[in-house]
């Protein structure tokens, strides 16, 4: 326990880290997988076509490989970042394609007379998406866009592996130094799965608020 | 689109022809300014000259990588069928009848559910060795991975088994099976079918979490390009061969998992089975690809 209680702020500081990059991960993973979803049901082949490419690459590459090429192989062709916006960019990209797929599961619930009618009054297919699509289908699936986002909580620990010092790279640095591994990941362990279920909880609550239930 | 169903738009007119074709023009615009911009990056750093290039096409160079990929493939397989294995009997101990095996295999699945493979990892690397428990290389990256994956395939399991209909179950109990012979002949061998999509699926996730060799030192296909890359120092040209191997093959894999999620659609079609706890159909109008 003392070794815990020595490094508390070590620790702290990575739990704040993998905090921060969860929540700004996950914001812009989300916009990213409402554009992504909204190119894959365009009216636009060409557009259906960029969508339907990010996702089918982004889901079949491994979140490592492409944090190593982001943050090692990318400064050599002059694009670099600060460790931690390259890492939050890199997994934003990735569970965005996640998201998007989520989403549109979550557009498909919705009925085809939804859309039609509000063809029939005259909306855009920007407006139909926005005032009536979006609403509902996002809301049909708010529980695996919370499980979409735990996993995303769990794959922040990748960045590790690049040098952040979040609350993985924090763990094992302090083990490092204190050689008392199993409080130390305990620690660590527990904390991951504190956030995972606030995660969970504040999809429950959610869950509850928007639902449609049909 | 003659055929498709879509949703959001109906057959173009005459203006959302036009319009359509000026968000292609423009799409296309943007596409090609993307790769001018790359190739320009490329260029002006001297990535894109002919001899960085040159020794992919190399077979010593490929032989390495496809080692590593050889690597990958081994260490997949080994956490595919350990933790396909765990994670059978974790579901089945969830829906036990027993409360104690309920509670145990819960809680496992719970908590491995919610902590990163990396600090598993990081546990099987520097704490279990001073406990005396050292795997050799291979394990030190396969164990970790089949604890957490374990998990994973024991949610995929209990949900095809609990989608399966009652009466099922129901039917085999009133022939006078045991539960345990009801589970084997009946429920399982339906569940499996209905389930094989989602475990190719998960085959791709865990195929991409073996990368997690790089941290162990494994030499599976990321971290090859990792020590291939310090020898040559052609440092993106490897990682983007790299990606494009782990494409190729986690491409065929899903391509595969949605074969077989379409043969299912087509043999549970005209029966009312309950797919609710598996994922969704694949839409784009509700039509097969």
């Amino acid at each position: 326990m003392d070794a815990l209680t020595a490094h508390l702020s070590q620790l702290g500081h990575g739990l704040v880290t993998t905090v921060e990059l969860t929540v700004v991960t996950t914001v812009g993973a989300m916009l990213l997988g409402i554009v992504v979803a909204t190119l894959r049901i365009a009216p636009v082949a060409l557009l259906r076509a960029i969508g339907t490419a990010y996702v089918e690459v982004l889901q079949n590459l491994p979140l490592l490989a492409l944090l190593v090429l982001f943050v090692f192989a990318l400064p050599t062709i002059g694009i670099s970042f600060p460790l931690f916006t390259s890492a939050a960019i890199v997994i934003a990209a990735y569970e965005g394609a996640y998201l998007a797929e989520a989403i549109r599961a979550g557009i498909n619930t919705v009925g085809v007379g939804q859309a039609e009618a509000a063809r029939a009054i005259g909306l855009t297919f920007g407006q139909s998406l926005r005032h009536v699509i979006l609403p509902q289908g996002l809301r049909a699936v708010i529980q695996p866009i919370g499980n979409i986002c735990i996993a995303l909580l769990m794959n922040t620990s990748l960045a590790a592996a690049v040098g952040v010092v979040e609350l993985t790279q924090a763990a094992n640095n302090v083990n490092l130094v204190e050689a008392q591994p199993i409080a130390v990941f305990t620690g660590a362990g527990l904390a991951y799965m504190l956030l995972a279920l606030i995660i969970g909880q504040v999809t429950g609550l959610l869950e509850r608020r928007l639902a449609i239930v049909r | 689109m003659n055929q498709t169903r879509q949703i959001l738009f109906d057959e173009p007119g005459p203006r959302a022809r036009r319009r359509i074709r000026i968000a292609t023009v423009l799409g296309a615009v943007v596409l090609a300014g993307a790769v001018v911009a790359a190739v320009h990056q490329f260029a002006s750093h001297g990535e894109l000259a002919a001899e960085r290039w040159q020794p992919f096409t190399t077979w010593p160079i490929w032989r390495y990588l496809l080692t590593g990929l050889w690597a990958t493939l081994r260490a997949a397989a080994a956490t595919a069928v350990l933790s396909a294995a765990l994670g059978l009997l974790l579901a089945l101990g969830r829906l036990s009848t027993r409360r104690p095996l309920r509670w145990a295999a819960g809680a496992y699945v719970e908590i491995f559910r919610t902590v990163p493979a990396l600090l598993l990892i990081y546990v099987t690397l520097f704490a279990l060795p001073q406990y005396g428990l050292n795997f050799p290389l291979f394990w030190k990256l396969v164990v970790p991975l089949v604890v957490s994956n374990s998990a994973a395939f024991a949610e995929i399991f209990r949900a095809g088994i609990l989608a399966l209909d009652r009466g099922q179950t129901e039917a085999g109990l009133a022939v006078g099976l045991r539960r345990g012979q009801v589970m084997a002949l009946v429920v399982l061998p339906q569940a499996l079918v209905q389930l094989a999509p989602s475990l190719v699926s998960q085959l791709v996730g865990l195929l991409k979490d073996t990368s997690l060799g790089f941290v162990v030192s494994y030499t599976e296909l990321l971290y090859s390009g990792q020590v291939l890359s310090s020898y040559t120092h052609l440092l993106i040209q490897t990682f983007l061969v790299v990606a494009l191997i782990y494409l190729v093959v986690n491409a065929s894999l899903s391509k595969f998992a949605r074969v077989l999620q379409a043969r299912n659609g087509r043999l549970s079609g005209r029966r009312g089975r309950r797919t609710a706890d598996l994922p969704p159909p694949l839409i784009e109008g509700n039509t097969p690809r």
